[in-house]
């Protein structure tokens, strides 16, 4: 499913890419490359961006993205999709913010309760999708929307409290370092968090996820049991944004608009990383890479000092050109299928 | 055999589409009733003609996005643009006007070709690029918000008194943009039933390769859906200039392409394509304008509505999956028997005159593509 198909590849196509895509799996070179280019356009820009301390500064503003991708991945990858992850972000902070109030007491406490949340949303976003089958689209709009809505009514729009000192560590502390001057506790997480996504992707629970999102019939019929597979899966995407909740609590604060509009970029980075929305191709790494290559894309309209308001548009074409570049690269092994063929019969 | 196995699941499966239908008007009903017997217990009365108008105002703007909407999910596609698209859309509408009414066809004509003009773009990069149809859209909306917020810094433009009659004007109870949503939708139901473009949609979101394997030309289908949810989308923008008098870009933040998405699915239109229609999809949007109504004469929260809606789109739709999941099962036991029950080895003899049939179509396909290179 995610071997890389050396073989048929295009002898047009860069050599960076094709020794990427054989490292990294089909149709994620575009992320590799894309990610290389954007970081040389930065450096070019602002060659101070390479120092250590700088580059930890953008790992500790890229870490919450990348948790909540790799959570995301779990989901796509199974075929699914989870749009409650923007709100349950929102919505932890919100809750740390109010149970922990200042006290450095409740810090473990309260942390314990956060994954608590956390699993339960997952859960219920997987026993609806899977038990009652619901299209996940819906189910985790409709999650989304209740998250919100409850988040909003408790608080009354103005979340009140304070995150403890110990709390806001992971998020922007770290340990001071005679290079880098201080290694981010983020980074570390972040690494920690890969690791566990590689090795869990590389156990039978991770083959078993892919191949339900490749075809649930034929993983069902082989003794797969789907809905618990599934289910796992969109827990695992809560804790992920949980610890997300964690990162983004101690890295922004409190707002009441924290959360907002992440599970589109989360989405976004998935796909960015060749993951294919429907389930079944993909590999983690590249969904990773795909979340670093988001925020890099920020970074640079930050150097080029891009008006704020013109980036959006600009992600926009590089989102849908990345993704029809990687799908062109894919669709090249088939047999091409051409719409616009002339057809003998009219009718 | 083939022919009898299909007319027994052909049978009951179109008796029960129909009853889908049913169910979701069954279910605007109850919403109805419901709210009609809370209303009243708490003092009002949810059939005045005042709520009635408010309701329907309410569905107008809804029910032209849904619309559009509907045709891009029977393709089994998806718009998460139109919000967008609705917002330009008036910003153009109104700027193009502004404020002479001897430029109104003008200011229509702008924006069905600029919104045809997005839909069309849509449509190229799903079925020319092979982008899904989530990040496309996703994307485009990115680009309008991006050129939206560039351009624009405020309300923009104005409209004549005579194009604000679309916003404000009524017959009877109905509001005229809620009498001219309706035709809309008549419009689609007979788009649908009627014309080739409409059936094709339904092939093409059942298989897209079926489809295509029918000699259906798969892109030029999509394209026509998102042209045409694209233009709906741009008709809700004119009436959004036409309530405010003047174009506004921050209607995209009001969620309309989620919300739209939520009133086709409720309408019970399959979300994976090929099963539904505009008629459950005009009961959906009645239901959600239904509840929002509901909820404001009772003064709810409007927090607490958003958790509501989202509890009852997610019922509506468990209910719906339990009688597709009954269906399926049905067939699936109906095909397993066959296989099962002594067709399996007796199936073998019959296989070559099929396969050889498949061979030619195939063969014919082949000639095609290779005729084409």
């Amino acid at each position: 499913m995610t071997a890389p198909r050396p073989a048929h590849r295009s002898s047009g196509a860069s050599r960076v890419a094709g020794v990427a895509s054989a490292l990294f799996g089909g149709g994620s070179a575009t992320v590799f490359a894309l990610l290389i280019v954007i970081f040389a356009g930065i450096f070019a820009m602002n060659p101070s961006f390479m120092e250590p301390p700088s580059l930890m500064a953008f790992i500790k503003n890229a870490a919450p993205l990348v948790v909540l991708a790799i959570g995301q991945y779990f989901v796509i990858v199974a075929g699914e999709l989870d749009l409650s992850v923007g709100s349950l972000v929102g919505t932890q902070v919100v809750i740390a913010a109010a149970l922990i109030d200042g006290e450095e007491s409740r810090t473990g406490p309260v942390l314990l309760l956060m994954l608590v949340f956390g699993v339960l949303v997952g859960l219920v976003n997987g026993l609806i999708t899977t038990v009652l089958k619901v299209h996940s689209l819906i189910t985790t709009l409709g999650m989304m929307l209740v998250l919100y809505g409850a988040n909003r009514l408790w608080t009354g729009g103005a979340p009140t409290g304070a995150l403890s000192e110990a709390f806001r560590q992971p998020g922007r502390g770290g340990v001071e370092m005679p290079v880098v001057r201080l290694l981010p506790w983020s980074l570390l997480i972040l690494v920690a968090v890969v690791i566990a996504a590689v090795v869990v992707m590389r156990r039978p629970y991770g083959r078993v996820l892919i191949a339900v999102g490749d075809n649930e019939q034929a993983a069902a019929f082989s003794g797969v049991r789907v809905w618990q597979v599934r289910t796992a899966a969109f827990v695992l995407s809560s804790v992920m944004a949980t610890l997300a909740a964690v990162l983004i609590g101690g890295y922004a604060g409190v707002t009441a608009q924290v959360g907002e509009g992440l599970e589109f970029a989360a989405i976004t980075a998935v796909v960015l990383g060749g993951v294919v929305l429907g389930g079944g191709r993909g590999t983690v790494i590249a969904a990773m890479a795909g979340a670093l290559t988001v925020e890099a894309l920020f970074t640079l309209f930050n150097q080029l000092s891009l008006p704020s308001t013109i980036r959006p548009a600009a992600q926009g074409l590089i989102i849908i050109a990345a993704v029809a570049y990687a799908a062109r690269e894919r669709s090249q092994p088939a047999p091409p299928v051409d719409d616009a063929r002339p057809e003998p019969a009219r009718s | 055999m083939s022919t009898t196995v299909d007319t027994a699941t052909a049978m009951p499966s179109r008796r029960r589409r129909l009853g889908t239908t049913e169910l979701v008007y069954m279910a605007l009903l109850g919403v109805v009733v419901i709210g009609a017997v809370i209303v009243a217990i708490s003092g009002g009365n949810l059939l005045s003609t005042a709520n009635t108008v408010e309701m329907l105002s309410r569905s107008s703007l809804l029910g032209f996005v849904a619309l559009g909407q509907t045709f891009v999910i029977l393709c089994r596609s998806l718009d998460l643009s139109v919000g967008y698209v609705m917002a330009l859309s008036s910003l153009i509408g109104a700027t193009t006007m502004a404020g002479d009414p001897a430029r109104i066809p003008l200011g229509i004509a702008a924006v069905v070709l600029v919104a045809g003009g997005i839909g069309l773009a849509n449509g190229l990069i799903i079925a020319v690029l092979k982008v899904n149809p989530f990040i496309t859209t996703l994307g485009m909306g990115l680009i309008i918000k991006g050129y939206l917020d560039t351009r624009y810094k405020g309300p923009a433009g104005a409209v004549p008194e005579a194009f604000r009659q679309f916003g404000y004007t009524r017959i009877g109870f109905v509001p005229l943009s809620a009498a001219v949503m309706l035709l809309a939708m008549a419009a689609g139901i007979a788009y649908l039933r009627t014309s080739r473009t409409g059936y094709h949609m339904y092939a093409v979101g059942g298989s897209e390769d079926v489809a295509r394997l029918s000699g259906i030309r798969t892109g030029r289908v999509m394209i026509t859906a998102h042209v045409l949810c694209s233009i709906a989308a741009g008709v809700a923008g004119l009436l959004i200039a036409a309530r405010f008098g003047t174009g506004s870009a921050l209607v995209y933040s009001s969620g309309y392409e989620l919300d739209s998405i939520a009133a086709v699915v409720l309408g019970g239109t399959f979300l994976m394509g090929g099963r539904g229609g505009v008629a459950g999809t005009l009961a959906g949007v009645l239901i959600l304008a239904e509840l929002d109504t509901v909820f404001n004469v009772l003064q709810v929260d409007p927090f607490f509505k958003e958790v509501l809606r989202g509890v009852v789109i997610i019922a509506a739709v468990a209910i719906y999956a339990r009688r597709q999941v009954e269906r399926r099962a049905t067939r699936a036991r109906f095909g397993g028997d066959g296989d099962d029950g002594g067709t399996g080895p007796g199936r073998a003899p019959d296989r070559p005159p099929d396969s050889t049939a498949g061979g030619a179509d195939g063969d014919q396909v082949v000639a095609g593509h290779g005729g084409d290179r």
